[in-house]
């Protein structure tokens, strides 16, 4: 039941908001309905919390502790990007950088692109995550374009192309799985691609086929997790859509493409015995890491050094999965908790910031501080958490992360060490004079609501000095599921 | 040298002229014609779907070699016909690579994957398993042409090309994905043709070309 609401609210809102969503009203209807889907999410935890493990629908739906905490998450983000959405597009509208035509395509393709996420998180088949996957780009694309500026139309062909090919390779690779599992499960086809039946059966899985199969999925779907190198198309898609759309891209969607390769890398390495999914992963990890930490100095456009940082943040976690074990998993998936909300409150920020100074160019945004003191401090306080400065969750999180690769894998602590210096010293130098330059800009009249900004970061502050024993024994169950290590 | 029945000669036969018209797309720079070569395509699996369905039973691949007739030989040429009509582009500009070098390059992926495919192949208990060899070089051949393409319109029916390799390599590997799978599939296809569409008159409206060197502006600057 908790089900049907929780994928079927986005649904309805898709529809609605399809036909109404010129109505004066539609950021309303478009936040009430991210409110009950949220909802939804808060009552389906609350049962599998409960009840444990649930499977649903013919089987073709299973909730575990790990995709729950993210449903619940993504729910979450989602509501609080519709609260934000809504005054910000109103400016927007109002800059006549939109029609209300076009804020109509935005708000049915919200609820459109939030139920294909938590269809991806929720089913318990590989073939309907791909699916899901695919939808969720698709319900983008148009979004990134949105604008309809060169700039835009590029970044939108770039993410298309680009994800589309990847995903391809992503559906090979579960056609692979299928094959190998096919041959296990029977011929009857009907179980071969649920999660659960290959998880039961994975160590008699065919071995080379399912590397072969890990390595097609990894790329596919670390496409869209933004692993160096097929990065590409994240910094132009967050740089140039709506900012509503670049903090859920970076909150959400990123999550959720690692949590299919997660998914995947748990069957491969039940059947494989070795530690190719590991490795492959650490590796891809550390690139990315790296990679972004030493771009990030380049960038001029406030989003594109906050996409970068995405990226620099996905690879951390996808280096602790790669590592595995009870810790390293904690860890990546607390990581993935503080980073989705801490990058979205930073992307509002961003956008405010952008849109009071007419501008995404750094070094044309001074004195926010002076401008808008929440905006300022928001800024500030979402980029000192980014960076991992304790007491914030990021720091938790890290530190684990790090401590671990000192046990584990001590060759690559200082490479990440060093990325993350670099990194630190490359976002802080550039949002210190944004934040408290000189400007001749004077105060603005009222203090923008930034309410979803200041919740993400208590949330993020909490995580760091205190995680309830309830959401630790949660996180703990989930580490368990993936295992490795 | 052992006689194979009808059936499998016939299906060894369409997976060969699959490959043949991959091979013909990577050469052809005419859009309209490489939109035919397409449709083609998609009849040549649809027939290998069918004939598959004759010789297994399995019901559900007449539903699937009915869905791939309806979509891939009829409505998505017809779209796409239609959009080149509206928005005169007939001809892509030379390619990056020579010709000859594009087909040197493909023959070389044709090894490869074959020699990809070998372990799949070894899996696999159907009696069209030989043809998986054939998929997994569609797929890359199709990659190929992205790669080395500068028109909007090609590099989509590149992408086209390799979402039917990828069905034929799940058609020969395991007779078709379940229904459910290749219904969401072929609903993602579909969508995505249509976003598409949408999305190339954005770019002409803004670019007055669906040449993609207008899009190569967002580089990192220094």
């Amino acid at each position: 039941m908790e089900l049907v609401l929780l994928l079927g609210f986005p649904v309805l809102g898709a529809a609605l908001l399809g036909i109404t969503g010129a109505h004066r009203r539609a950021p309303e209807i478009n936040a009430a309905l991210s409110l009950a889907t949220f909802l939804a999410s808060c009552a389906l935890t609350v049962r599998v919390i409960r009840h444990g493990n649930l499977l649903l629908g013919d089987e073709q739906f299973f909730i575990d502790p790990f995709n729950v905490f993210l449903v619940a998450l993504t729910a979450f983000v989602g509501l609080t990007t519709s609260l934000f959405s809504r005054p910000y597009m109103r400016v927007e509208l109002d800059h006549g950088r939109l029609t209300s035509g076009r804020l109509r395509l935005y708000h049915s393709m919200y609820q459109l692109f939030m139920f294909t996420m938590l269809l991806a998180l929720t089913t318990n088949n590989m073939g309907l995550m791909w699916v899901a996957m695919e939808g969720a780009t698709l319900s983008t694309v148009l979004l990134v374009t949105l604008y309809r500026t060169p700039g835009s139309l590029e970044a939108g062909w770039k993410y298309f192309i680009l994800c589309g090919v990847g995903i391809a390779q992503a559906l090979f690779g579960t056609i692979l799985l299928y094959v190998a599992a096919e041959k296990v499960l029977g011929a009857q086809g009907m179980t071969a691609l649920l999660w659960t039946h290959l998880d039961a059966v994975k160590t008699q899985l065919e071995p080379t086929v399912l590397a072969l199969a890990f390595v097609f999925l990894l790329i596919g779907y670390g496409t869209k997790v933004g692993l160096v190198p097929l990065h590409s198309w994240l910094p132009d898609a967050h740089a140039e859509g709506p900012t509503p759309i670049s903090a859920v891209l970076s909150g959400l969607l990123l999550n959720v493409a690692l949590y299919a390769v997660v998914r995947s890398k748990v069957l491969v390495e039940g059947s494989l015995h070795s530690r190719l999914p590991s490795m492959l992963l650490m590796g891809f990890g550390l690139v990315s890491v790296v990679l972004a930490s030493l771009l990030l100095w380049r960038q001029r456009d406030i989003k594109r050094l906050f996409a970068y940082s995405s990226i620099e943040h996905m690879g951390i976690a996808t280096f602790a999965f790669g590592m595995g074990g009870p810790i390293a998993n904690f860890a990546a998936l607390l990581h993935m908790t503080v980073h989705s909300l801490t990058k979205s409150s930073i992307f509002f920020t961003a956008g405010h910031a952008a849109q009071k100074t007419g501008t995404q160019v750094m070094e044309h945004i001074r004195g926010l501080i002076t401008l808008s003191p929440t905006v300022g401090w928001g800024l500030m306080l979402g980029s000192l958490a980014i960076l991992g400065l304790p007491p914030f969750g990021v720091f938790t999180s890290e530190f684990l992360i790090l401590t671990t690769a000192m046990r584990e894998q001590p060759w690559a602590t200082p490479i990440l060490l060093a990325a993350l210096a670099v990194a630190f010293a490359a976002i802080f130098s550039k949002v210190q004079p944004m934040v408290f330059g000189e400007t001749s800009g004077r105060r603005l009249p009222h203090a923008p609501a930034l309410l979803p900004v200041f919740t993400h970061l208590a949330i993020v502050l909490l995580l760091g000095l205190y995680i309830p024993p309830y959401l630790a024994h949660w996180y703990r169950a989930a580490a368990h599921l993936i295992g490795g290590g | 040298m052992t006689h194979l029945p009808l059936g499998q000669q016939l299906l060894d036969t369409c997976a060969a002229l699959l490959l043949l018209l991959s091979f013909a797309m990577l050469s052809q720079r005419r859009v309209v014609t490489l939109v035919n070569l397409y449709a083609a395509q998609g009849a040549v699996l649809a027939a290998a779907t069918l004939l598959l369905a004759w010789r297994t039973g399995e019901e559900h691949l007449y539903v699937s070699a009915a869905l791939t007739l309806v979509l891939k030989v009829a409505f998505l040429p017809w779209l796409l016909h239609r959009l080149i009509r509206r928005l005169g582009v007939y001809w892509d500009t030379e390619p990056l690579l020579k010709v000859s070098g594009t087909m040197l390059a493909g023959l070389v992926i044709v090894v490869f994957a074959f020699s990809l495919a070998q372990p799949i192949t070894r899996l696999a208990s159907t009696d069209t398993r030989s043809a998986i060899g054939i998929a997994v070089s569609v797929v890359l051949l199709a990659f190929l042409m992205m790669i080395t393409r500068r028109k909007a319109m090609s590099q989509v029916v590149g992408f086209l090309s390799m979402e039917n390799g990828v069905f034929f390599g799940a058609m020969s590997a395991s007779y078709g994905m379940p229904m459910v799978v290749e219904l969401g599939v072929a609903l993602d296809v579909l969508v995505a043709v249509l976003v598409l569409g949408v999305f190339f008159f954005q770019i002409r409206e803004r670019f007055d070309s669906l040449d993609l060197h207008h899009l190569e502006t967002l580089k990192e600057r220094d």
